[in-house]
């Protein structure tokens, strides 16, 4: 069993935890999931480099695995258990055609790793297709479910692919840039967290749809702007 | 044509050990309930028992009812005779034949539903439908999956697709994707538990067994035989494919693991039915495209 083979079974996986976000019914279960993405994302680095453990690369997969395996689903995790009354997870586009698209994504994300190839030929045929796939799923799980809760997850899943794009293009990537992006991430979903608990606490629902409720508020401002602007 | 005795052999297991299966879910089922269960060999006696009653038929029905059972069993026999069992070849052993055992088992399924809606029953018309729409989506992520295996082993022949590929160790490669997928699709077709339960005849939510409720006496015997059947071949099919590479296993092995791997496959469709509820009929569409998801990633590992 080569490293090449457990990065290429960790890519796989990957995959399937995108299927899996992409027909989850219940929060708790996405969390779960995303968790377990993070934590494949960690190691990958691990097997992906051929030249072996480096000092750098065992800290930057012990800060992967903590934040993402750890840290943010206990967050998130801690959120959910404010919202004591939402745990299904509500859709503007439903499980089974989110599969089917996700199906067509990750074919089209294959077509696009076979457009855009690597520059150095690391050999990983599924690696562009399942950072691509990782993305749109991130974008499409922002888009197509109604609660916060989920648009940070998604944001997770987003955030979880371009990192691994790093991984696979940036043999040398400094360091310091990328414990400055998981320290982002971190704050970013240390905040989401907190708002969705406020948003919740203030109206009872993370439901993303229901904030046009605001929108008294927003005429209001908006009536206030154009007096503003008539002085 | 030379006829191979062994594959004869195989096909005489399956006829006689089929209804086994069926048992030994059952007490897979009442172990983990804490219960003692029924006989291993119950589904036996049902068979028989049935078979020695006389068959009672509606007015309503024409001989499309009559033929129902019948066309089922034989496409489910002919369908035996196509499937490789120990990584021996069939008996009937051609380029293509994958494609005939899925038509092989639409056709039984085509003769099922159409009996069903030849009663005129409403709630057989209605688990007829649930069959059908269950059905169009079971296809497709068997043949996907199917044509990722012959792709990777370069045959077009449930013989050579079978018990080749090898399923290794740590990789998450197309077999065993492919077996992930062909086990929901397993349950499905065989309408066990996340899918359909078949031990109630009293909900609304059924779906294989409502279409069998008109069916009495032998005519019932033989569409319960014909389902053990259907059980052995898609066991028989899932065991092929998640299988190391034995073709250059001696016979006993090969035997024996195929024997074994029936026996696990069956105590596990038990353990499934034991340890989770059935979906809730909407989720079920939901399940299989993810088997098709599944089986679609196979063939893309394969092709990319």
């Amino acid at each position: 069993m080569s490293m090449y083979d457990i990065a290429s079974a960790i890519v796989v996986l990957i995959i399937i935890t995108n299927f899996l976000l992409l027909g989850a019914g219940w929060l708790r279960a996405a969390i779960r999931i995303v968790a377990v993405q993070g934590f494949a994302l960690g190691l990958l680095p691990l097997f992906v480099h051929q030249d072996g453990l480096t000092v750098r690369l065992a800290i930057i997969a012990v800060l992967v695995i903590t934040l993402k395996g750890i840290v943010f689903p206990r967050l998130l995790m801690r959120s959910l258990r404010e919202l004591s009354s939402v745990r299904t997870i509500t859709y503007y586009v439903g499980p089974m055609p989110s599969l089917l698209i996700g199906i067509f994504v990750m074919s089209s994300s294959l077509w696009w790793g076979y457009v855009l190839p690597l520059p150095d030929q690391t050999g990983y045929r599924l690696a562009i297709p399942m950072v691509f796939f990782t993305i749109v799923t991130g974008l499409f799980l922002i888009v197509s479910r109604r609660q916060a809760l989920m648009q940070i997850i998604g944001y997770l899943a987003l955030e979880n692919g371009i990192y691994a794009f790093g991984v696979f293009f940036a043999q040398s990537e400094s360091m310091l840039i990328e414990v400055g992006i998981l320290l982002d991430v971190f704050v970013g979903v240390f905040i989401m967290g907190i708002m969705v608990f406020q948003i919740s606490r203030e109206f009872d629902n993370i439901e993303a749809g229901q904030l046009n409720t605001l929108r008294d508020w927003f005429k209001s401002r908006k009536e206030a702007v154009s007096k503003d602007s008539e002085v | 044509m030379k006829v191979n005795l062994l594959a004869v052999a195989h096909i005489v297991l399956a006829l006689v050990a089929a209804p086994l299966l069926l048992g030994i879910i059952n007490r897979t089922k009442a172990i983990m309930a804490g219960r003692h269960g029924q006989p291993l060999l119950q589904a036996y006696f049902d068979i028989f028992k049935l078979l020695r009653k006389s068959a009672v038929y509606s007015r309503t029905t024409s001989w499309v009812f009559r033929a129902g059972l019948i066309v089922n069993l034989a496409a489910v026999l002919v369908g035996l005779l196509l499937i490789p069992f120990a990584g021996s070849a069939a008996p009937l052993a051609f380029d293509g034949d994958l494609v005939l055992l899925a038509y092989v088992l639409g056709l039984a399924r085509l003769f099922i539903v159409i009996a069903a809606l030849d009663t005129g029953s409403a709630f057989e018309g209605m688990g007829a439908s649930r069959e059908v729409t269950f059905s169009m989506l079971v296809e497709p992520a068997l043949f996907v999956g199917l044509f990722a295996l012959s792709r990777l082993s370069h045959s077009l022949s449930l013989s050579g697709i079978l018990y080749t590929s090898g399923v290794t160790g740590w990789s998450i490669g197309a077999p065993a994707l492919v077996s992930g997928a062909l086990f929901v699709l397993y349950l499905a077709e065989n309408a066990r538990i996340p899918v359909d339960d078949p031990a109630t005849h009293l909900e609304l939510t059924m779906i294989h067994e409502v279409m069998v409720l008109d069916h009495s006496g032998p005519d019932f015997g033989l569409l319960l035989y014909g389902s053990a059947l259907k059980l052995w071949l898609l066991g028989a099919l899932f065991v092929g494919v998640f299988s190391p590479n034995l073709t250059e296993a001696g016979i006993w092995f090969r035997e024996g693991y195929a024997l074994v791997g029936m026996l696990f496959l069956s105590i596990a469709v038990g353990i499934v039915e034991s340890s989770m509820a059935r979906l809730r009929l909407l989720k079920v569409p939901q399940l299989l495209v993810g088997a098709g998801a599944l089986s679609m990633l196979a063939a893309i590992l394969v092709l990319g």
